[in-house]
C-alpha cells in the first residue's frame, strides 16, 4: 500500500501530518480488524471443529442457529468477569504480560504482504523480521507466569521457555530451506515466484519442501503452544500454567495473542509452501484482471489474491485445530525428542536435499 | 507550517525510551524487573536500527539480544531463584566498579561522537534514509561480506590495488569457537554415568 501513501503524501503537503496519522492509523486499523474478527471466528470454530470430532453439538443456541452469536457473548462473559491479582504477585509485570504476548503476536504483520505491494511496511529481510518478533511473545508467558508468583504458573513458564527456544531452531531452519530455494528473504518476491497454477508453489514444486513443509507445520503447533505440545497450559498438570492467575479480560488478550500467533504462522506458511496470494488456480490471471487492463481490474485482482492468501491461513489454523483434538497430549521429554531428534535432524537434511536439488535443477551436474 | 520531521520524531522517542530503560535497569531491584527493562530498552535500540534502514541488524538485535540472550537470563533467574520473587542487592565496591568502568566506556563513546561532529547544513537532524533499491540487496551483501567477498565501490572506482578482504577468516574462528562452547555444554550436561572399571 506505499505507492497509495506516498501519493497522498504528494498530494496534501500542507496537510502532510494528518495524511500520515491518517494512513497509519487505516493501515493498522486493517490489519487489528482482521485479527480481532480471526479470533472471533476461531473463538467459535474451535468450538464447533473440537464438537465435530468429539461426536457432540457443540454450540446450537446463541443467536438461533450454529451458535453463531457464541463470540460475542463469550467476549461479554469475560469482559464482566471479576479481575483478580494473587497478593504476592508483581503487579506492574503481571499486568503489563498479557500485553507484551499481543503485542509480539501483531506486530509482525506489519510485514506481512497480502497481495503484490499491499503491505504495510515492506521489508528487505520481512520473513527475518516476522521470526524475531514473533519469538518475542514469549516474554509476555515468561513474565506472566513468574509475576504470578503461583508455583503453578512458574511451570508452566519455564516449560514454555524451554519448548520454545528449542522450537525455534527447526522453525528457523525450516525457513531458511524457503529462502535458500528462493534466494530472497523479501515475502513478496517469495510469493511472486510461485506465480501460475498450483504445481509452481514451493511445496509442489520440489520434494524437499514438501517434507519441510509438514516440519515447519509441526514447529508452528509446537511454537503456539498448541495440543499436543500445549505443555505450558497443560489443564491435567498444571491446572492451566502460566495463564493459572490470569483472569477475565488479561486471560482473553493471552487467548488473543495466541490465536494471532496461530494466524500469523499459518499466513507465513501460506507465504513460503503454499503460493502466498497465487490461487490453486491463476482465476485473476485467467480473466485478465492485472495491471495491463487498467487500475480498477488490477485492483480487483489484489482483492482476490489477499482472500486467497487469508482462506489459506484459515485452512492452516483449522488444520491445527484438527490435531489438537485428535492427538493426545505429550510428555515434556517426548516433546523435547520431537524437537530435538526428529525436526532438527529431518530439517538438516531437507537443507541438503533442497541443495542438492536447486544445484541439479541449474544443472550444476 | 513546516512539515514535521518524522524521523527525527520518532528517533529522540525511541532514543529517550532506550536511555530511560537503561537508567531503570541500575535501579531497579529485582531481577527479573530488569531483565524486562533490559529487554525495553534493547526493543529500542532495534527500532534505532530499523529507523537508521538497517533491517537486518534491528532484526539480529531481537533476534540475539533479546530473543536470545534475555530469554536465557530469565530461564537462569527462575531455575536458580530460591524465593518467588528474587532481589538483588549491590555492595559499594560493586557500584565504584561499574562506575569506573561505565565512565571509561562514555568517555570512548564521547571522543568518537566529538569525532563525527554535526553533519553540515542547517537541520540538525539526520536525513531520512534513501529506500534502498540496490540491485544486491544489503543482506546478500553482508552474507558475500561473511564469505570473503567484499563489495566497495568506492574502492574499485579508486583503482585500488587489491579488492579489501572480507569477514571469512573471522567468521569461521567464531564458527569454530561456538562449535567448542556447544560440545562443551553438552559434555557438562551429560548425563553421568558410572565408569565399568569404578563398580
Amino acid at each position: 500500500m506505499t505507492q497509495y501513501s506516498i501519493h497522498l503524501l504528494d498530494a496534501y503537503p500542507a496537510w502532510h501530518w494528518l495524511v500520515y496519522l491518517t494512513i497509519g492509523l487505516v493501515q493498522a486499523g486493517l490489519l487489528l480488524a482482521l485479527v480481532m474478527l480471526s479470533v472471533a471466528v476461531y473463538n467459535w470454530m474451535e468450538r464447533k471443529v473440537s464438537a465435530r470430532i468429539q461426536d457432540r453439538l457443540g454450540p446450537t443456541r446463541t443467536g438461533g442457529r450454529f451458535g453463531w452469536l457464541q463470540s460475542p457473548a463469550d467476549g461479554l462473559k469475560l469482559l464482566c468477569k471479576e479481575d483478580l491479582m494473587p497478593a504476592g504477585a508483581d503487579r506492574m509485570l503481571f499486568r503489563l504480560a498479557p500485553y507484551i504476548s499481543f503485542c509480539a503476536a501483531f506486530t509482525p504483520y506489519l510485514a506481512l504482504p497480502f497481495a503484490p505491494g499491499w503491505v504495510v511496511e515492506p521489508l528487505e529481510t520481512a520473513v527475518f523480521f516476522i521470526l524475531a518478533v514473533a519469538g518475542l511473545e514469549i516474554f509476555g508467558v515468561i513474565l506472566g507466569g513468574y509475576a504470578s508468583s503461583s508455583k503453578w504458573s512458574l511451570y508452566g513458564a519455564m516449560r514454555e521457555a524451554a519448548q520454545v527456544v528449542s522450537y525455534e531452531i527447526p522453525l528457523g531452519l525450516c525457513v531458511v530451506i524457503v529462502v535458500l530455494a528462493a534466494g530472497t528473504m523479501d515475502l513478496e518476491q517469495i510469493a511472486a515466484a510461485q506465480q501460475g497454477w498450483f504445481w509452481n508453489w514451493h511445496m509442489l514444486s520440489n520434494p524437499f519442501l514438501f517434507g519441510t513443509f509438514w516440519i515447519y507445520m509441526t514447529c508452528a503447533t509446537a511454537g503456539t503452544n498448541r495440543a499436543p505440545f500445549d505443555l505450558p497450559e497443560a489443564e491435567s498438570e498444571l491446572v492451566a500454567g502460566f495463564m493459572t492467575e490470569y483472569s477475565g479480560f488479561r486471560w482473553s488478550i493471552f487467548f488473543m495473542a495466541e490465536y494471532t500467533a496461530m494466524l500469523l504462522l499459518s499466513l507465513l506458511a501460506a507465504i513460503l509452501f503454499a503460493g502466498g496470494w497465487n490461487g490453486p488456480i491463476p482465476v485473476a490471471g485467467l480473466l485478465g484482471l492485472t495491471s495491463e487492463h487498467g487500475p480498477v481490474a488490477e485492483w480487483i485482482g489484489h482483492c482476490l489474491g489477499a482472500c486467497n492468501l487469508i482462506c489459506k491461513g484459515y485452512l492452516g489454523v483449522t488444520f491445527m485445530m484438527w490435531l489438537r483434538w485428535t492427538l493426545p497430549r505429550l510428555r515434556i521429554d517426548q516433546v523435547m525428542a520431537t524437537c530435538l531428534k526428529y525436526c532438527v535432524p529431518l530439517a538438516c537434511a531437507m537443507l541438503a536435499g533442497t541443495m542438492a536439488w536447486t544445484f541439479a535443477l541449474r544443472g550444476g551436474f | 507550517m513546516p512539515p514535521i520531521l518524522w524521523h527525527s520524531v520518532f528517533f529522540f522517542l525511541l532514543a529517550a525510551l532506550a536511555c530511560a530503560f537503561a537508567v531503570a535497569v541500575v535501579l531497579a531491584g529485582n531481577v527479573v524487573r530488569m531483565a524486562f527493562y533490559l529487554i525495553m530498552s534493547l526493543a529500542a535500540v532495534a527500532g534505532l536500527f530499523f529507523l537508521a534502514g538497517a533491517q537486518f541488524l534491528g532484526a539480529m538485535q531481537l533476534m540475539v539480544y533479546v530473543g536470545g540472550t534475555l530469554v536465557l537470563l530469565a530461564f537462569g533467574v527462575m531455575l536458580t531463584a530460591r524465593g518467588p520473587l528474587s532481589s538483588m542487592r549491590t555492595g559499594g565496591g560493586q557500584w565504584v566498579l561499574a562506575a569506573l568502568l561505565g565512565g571509561a566506556l562514555l568517555a570512548v563513546l564521547l571522543q568518537t561522537v566529538v569525532q563525527v561532529g554535526v553533519r553540515d547544513g542547517d537541520s540538525p537532524a539526520v536525513a531520512p534514509p534513501a529506500e534502498p533499491q540496490s540491485p544486491t540487496s544489503s543482506t546478500a551483501q553482508l552474507g558475500l561480506g561473511l564469505l570473503g567477498v567484499r563489495s566497495a565501490p568506492q574502492v574499485q572506482v579508486a583503482a585500488a590495488p587489491a579488492p579489501p578482504p572480507g569477514y571469512l577468516l573471522v567468521f569461521e574462528i567464531i564458527s569454530v569457537h561456538l562449535l567448542v562452547v556447544l560440545v562443551g555444554a553438552a559434555y557438562l550436561a551429560r548425563a553421568k554415568r558410572p565408569r565399568r572399571e569404578e563398580i
